[in-house]
């Protein structure tokens, strides 16, 4: 269905649509925003400054956004997606050419009150754009070469500039959520198959080149993979990181070391202890039941947007509630994953929690998408 | 657009199917993830917490206090003494220059010190103490700590230095400490962990570095948390170390004070020993220096000058300083031929003055000639002739043998630096050395202690005592380690003709008491003293023919380092023997008016525990005798005042 047949009537208006709201999703995001604050106020040792009162003052900020998208109506915004794509290709396209460099990456767009991060724009925007794209689509043109090679290079384009920045975490993210949306909307599975085979390929034929005189990669990439296949080889240069996270981490043990009590990140042996590596102080304070709750809250929050989505007769609402849950999925799945040794690490935040402006009301942005798409489903 | 419903109806159960595919996928990941958060967490949690601790915990080593040395009576040779020193830490300090600015004007500081303080602050983390000033006095530092508030991060510290309270009267026995060199820790194979610690000292010559490893003691451990920059955030738990032993010596410091001012600037040594126990009772070497100007660091020129000087003042001449014996040699030579029994003691040789030996002329120190002389007659007036004609008798090999016998060209067990092995050549040594036969010639200079035979002052005096007595008395250096008596090395019986050594010992008595004897005028009067001694002149050049014929240049007018060797062996008293004395004067002169007197004193010094009364010595000696013990009273102003230590 398209939302031209809905019975707007039945779709509540006003200030009512608060009660409508999917009041299970707003508490599990301030649950997990709140462990948030409290890792950030112990990893300052104690206190609200610099990073847990700022991260609060943005929650906060984030949840009004939420809600301002949440009341506005969810065709609204599938009219708006193709302009919101081409914003944020334009914002992209001006950080490449006037953007900040910091960090060693050129991310940002310094727009005097605030710092952009357009990238972080774009998962939202791609999202919204691609479920737009399937919902106009007839669902017999969905396998069509053509019309597979269009969202493709809807995919590609931003993924290419992010690149360029350079951020490779997010444009992992960008394009696997890409290729999870057309997956979604029915693209025939040859086409993933056949890019699964030929990615494979490529690793194995990496691989093999590695010493021989076609050699594929720099010497210093392959040393990067090496140390990510054994951190323990160089555990004072590039598997500091990866070897102090995980020494933290298997120290938690089962209930952990107690708030504000991990010697790891207290004694700053962790990296980013504020902000990639934040799951690891979780980790070892709260031991393993505070890393599994939290991967819980997570999953939930990923269950209950799934669930939203298959509730709905919508295809743009279900489609862009499904591309939120798995843009937020892979957030927390590829930051964990890094951090406890199973992925490169590749500088991905953890969603929510890390602290950072950009990321976390683009996700808030994202969340107000899947509030609105509740509240305006057809009845 | 209107869709047909039953397409609609067909996609959206694709989507529906593919979204639970996803999301099963999805939950496949996040089971992995909490599979991998057990395996961490829970299964090797051990491990890790074992390496978290690692991280977070440093060991840091407390150094302890080196042993102290005392000499026989207790008296302290060598201790520890708080020592202060200005440290500054650059992140308390803020602006540094203006600290250091403040911090000059209040105590004096050392421009260079002070410079690479600087630069090593600017290089090292900013909360690491770095120190400004060393060597600080008491009044330096509560000028300091009155005015703490003015001078953030200037902190006086303390720690402990080396003292030599008796400067350089020990400074050849005992040697000094000094920081540890790159070139120390490369010399050790497995290096003691408190090496690493910066500025600590090890003894670098002497008993100080022989017996380091008795004297450093064990270190204690701290652990202290460090944060991953390495600061220290608290001292978790500490465990003292283990201070070093304390060594007593068997040297008499007073004595040994002596003995250093007897022999005041020239270039001579002298050993001291107990003919019962061995014990070394003054070791002494000449001139000396300060080993506290080592402690503190020396200057470039100051180390130059006692490189530079030709008296050689940092070398330990009584243990490393070899020298031809001379005539001291010649008791060995008889003793070889008594115990041979080619030789009574009563049969004579004449001496017209020379010997020919195979075409060669070997001259007696006195050219008109001892005429007809027997044992007792040759040692007093040391005639050669009688010595070379022995030597021929008996041969090298049964000479060197006895001279191990007797403690020479062995290498003494005593706790000092570069102890000298000496030289009693054979006919196998001079083969494999020099690659030559042995030749008659060889011989007959080695049968008067010149040619090859080299022998050091401790070897002298070891040989004089087991004359004496007739037992191979060893020496010894160390009374006891922490109160604890160290064996005294059994001297078992030689097993020697004691009918021999008996006329060996009339021989030396008469050397020193007879009227015509070499020793005679530096001998002893009182009769429960009197000494047996030899004299001994060594050569330190060949005399030509050229020069016999023209007449020998007269020692006096030969510059220093050509001169002859003075020496003197003598043990005491005579009837009883108690100590044994070796005196060596370099390029001194004559043994019998270089070394001889000087002796003398040193015997009667050690014998009377302190200034022997003038009636000891020959009626005309006593005036000179007099002043001289008034000369040396005022110039040991160190005797009386750091006697007090632990007995």
């Amino acid at each position: 269905m398209s939302y031209l047949e809905y019975t707007v009537k039945s779709v509540p208006t006003g200030l009512r649509k608060i009660l409508y709201l999917n009041w299970p999703l707003v508490i599990l995001l301030i649950g997990v925003a709140s462990i948030g604050f409290l890792m950030l106020y112990s990893v300052a040792g104690g206190s609200f400054s610099p990073w847990a009162e700022p991260q609060m003052k943005r929650f906060a900020l984030g949840l009004t956004v939420m809600l301002v998208v949440a009341m506005v109506p969810i065709w609204f915004w599938r009219n708006m997606a193709v302009v919101a794509y081409c914003v944020s290709i334009l914002l992209l396209l001006a950080v490449e050419f006037f953007g900040v460099v910091g960090m060693g990456a050129q991310r940002w767009l310094d727009l005097g009150f605030m710092r952009l991060q357009p990238s972080e724009l774009m998962k939202i925007t791609l999202i919204m754009l691609l479920a737009a794209y399937y919902d106009w689509l007839p669902a017999k043109r969905t396998s069509r070469p053509v019309w597979v090679m269009i969202p493709v290079l809807m995919v590609l384009f931003p993924t290419y500039l992010v690149l360029r920045q350079p951020d490779l975490g997010t444009s992992i993210l960008l394009l696997t959520a890409g290729g999870g949306l057309m997956f979604l909307a029915g693209v025939h599975w040859a086409y993933f198959a056949a890019v699964i085979a030929a990615g494979l390929g490529l690793v194995t034929t990496v691989f093999q080149s590695r010493g021989t005189d076609w050699q594929l990669l720099q010497d210093y990439q392959y040393r990067r993979i090496d140390t990510f296949l054994d951190p323990a080889s160089d555990p004072l240069g590039a598997g500091y990181h990866i070897t102090q996270s995980k020494i933290a981490l298997g120290s938690g043990g089962w209930t952990g070391r107690g708030f504000m009590q991990g010697t790891q990140s207290r004694l700053n042996f962790l990296p980013e202890k504020h902000t990639d590596f934040i799951f690891t102080t979780l980790a070892e304070e709260f031991g393993f039941v505070g890393a599994v709750s939290l991967l819980g809250l997570y999953t939930l929050i990923v269950v209950f947007c799934v669930a939203t989505a298959l509730a709905t007769r919508d295809r743009f609402s279900a489609l862009v509630t499904l591309g939120i849950a798995l843009t937020f999925f892979l957030f927390f799945a590829v930051n964990m994953s890094m951090v406890m040794g199973l992925a490169p690490v590749v500088g991905v935040p953890l969603p929510m929690v890390s602290f950072g402006g950009s990321a976390m009301l683009v996700l808030m942005v994202a969340f107000g998408l899947v509030q609105s798409a509740h509240i305006h489903r057809p009845r | 657009m209107r869709r047909n419903p039953r397409e609609l109806e067909k996609t959206h159960a694709v989507l529906t199917r593919r979204a639970m595919l996803l999301g099963g996928a999805q939950l496949a990941f996040v089971g992995a993830l909490g599979l991998r958060m057990r395996h961490l967490q829970l299964e090797q949690a051990d491990e890790f917490r074992l390496l978290a601790e690692e991280n977070r915990i440093n060991i840091r080593l407390i150094a302890p206090a080196r042993g102290e040395i005392f000499d026989r009576e207790g008296r302290v040779i060598a201790h520890n003494t708080p020592s202060y020193r200005i440290v500054m830490v650059r992140e308390d300090a803020g602006n540094v220059e203006e600290v250091i600015g403040r911090l000059s004007q209040l105590i004096e500081l050392d421009d260079e010190q002070l410079n690479r303080a600087i630069a090593e602050m600017e290089r090292s983390p900013p909360f690491l103490p770095v120190t400004v000033a060393e060597q600080v006095s008491w009044q330096d530092v509560s000028t300091v700590a009155v005015n703490a508030p003015a001078l953030p991060g200037v902190a006086p510290e303390v720690g402990l230095t080396r003292v030599y309270p008796r400067g350089s009267h020990f400074a050849h026995v005992v040697g000094y400490v000094g920081p540890v060199s790159d070139f120390d820790l490369s010399r050790i194979d497995n290096p003691d962990q408190l090496l690493r610690i910066p500025r600590f000292q090890i003894g670098k010559v002497g008993l100080e570095a022989k017996q380091e490893d008795m004297l450093r003691g064990k270190a204690g451990t701290k652990r202290v948390e460090v944060n991953a920059a390495g600061r220290v955030m608290r001292e978790l738990d500490r465990r003292e170390g283990e201070a070093g032993a304390d060594v007593q010596l068997t040297v008499d410091a007073e004595l040994q004070g002596y003995v250093q001012a007897r022999l005041g600037e020239q270039s001579a040594s002298a050993v001291v020993m107990d003919c019962e126990t061995g014990d070394l009772l003054a070791i002494a070497s000449s001139p000396s220096y300060d080993p506290n100007s080592f402690v503190r660091g020396i200057s470039v020129t100051e180390y130059n000058a006692l490189l530079e000087h030709s008296y050689r003042p940092l070398a330990s001449k009584s243990v490393q300083g070899i020298y031809p014996p001379g005539s001291t040699f010649k008791m060995i030579t008889a003793m070889a031929a008594l115990e041979e029994g080619l030789i009574g003691p009563d049969d004579t040789v004449y001496c017209p003055g020379h010997l020919e030996v195979s075409g060669r002329r070997f001259h007696c120190w006195k050219r008109a000639g001892h005429g007809w002389v027997d044992l007792q007659n040759s040692l007093k007036q040391s005639c050669d002739v009688y010595y070379y004609d022995l030597a021929l008798k008996v041969g090298q090999d049964k000479i060197a043998a006895m001279s191990q016998r007797f403690g020479l060209a062995v290498r003494h067990d005593v706790p000092m630096s570069a102890v000298a092995r000496g030289l009693a050549p054979d006919r196998a040594w001079k083969r494999r050395v020099h690659g030559e036969d042995w030749l008659v010639g060889d011989t007959v200079n080695a049968s008067i202690g010149q040619g090859f035979m080299l022998a050091s002052p401790l070897q002298l005096a070891v040989m004089t005592a087991r004359l004496a007595t007739g037992r191979s008395v060893a020496p010894r250096l160390i009374k006891s380690v922490n109160g604890v008596e160290q064996p005294i090395r059994d001297g078992e019986d030689m097993g020697l003709n004691e009918n021999n050594l008996r006329k060996m010992r009339r021989a030396m008595y008469a050397a020193s008491n007879d009227r015509r004897g070499t020793g005679y005028s530096s001998r002893v009067i009182d009769d429960t003293m009197r000494i047996a001694g030899k004299t001994g002149t060594s050569q330190v050049r060949n005399i030509t023919a050229a020069e016999r014929a023209s007449g020998v240049i007269r020692n006096e007018d030969l510059p220093w380092e050509r001169r002859d060797h003075a020496l003197f062996v003598n043990y005491a008293p005579a009837e009883n023997p108690k100590i044994a004395v070796s005196v060596v004067v370099e390029h001194g002169g004559g043994g019998s008016t270089a070394a001889a007197p000087i002796a003398r004193d040193i015997t009667l010094q050690a014998l009377f525990g302190g200034p022997p009364p003038l009636a000891a010595y020959p009626s005309k000696d006593r005036n000179r005798i007099r002043a001289q013990q008034e000369r040396l009273r005022d110039a040991r102003p160190l005797a009386d005042t750091e006697g007090s230590g632990r007995a």
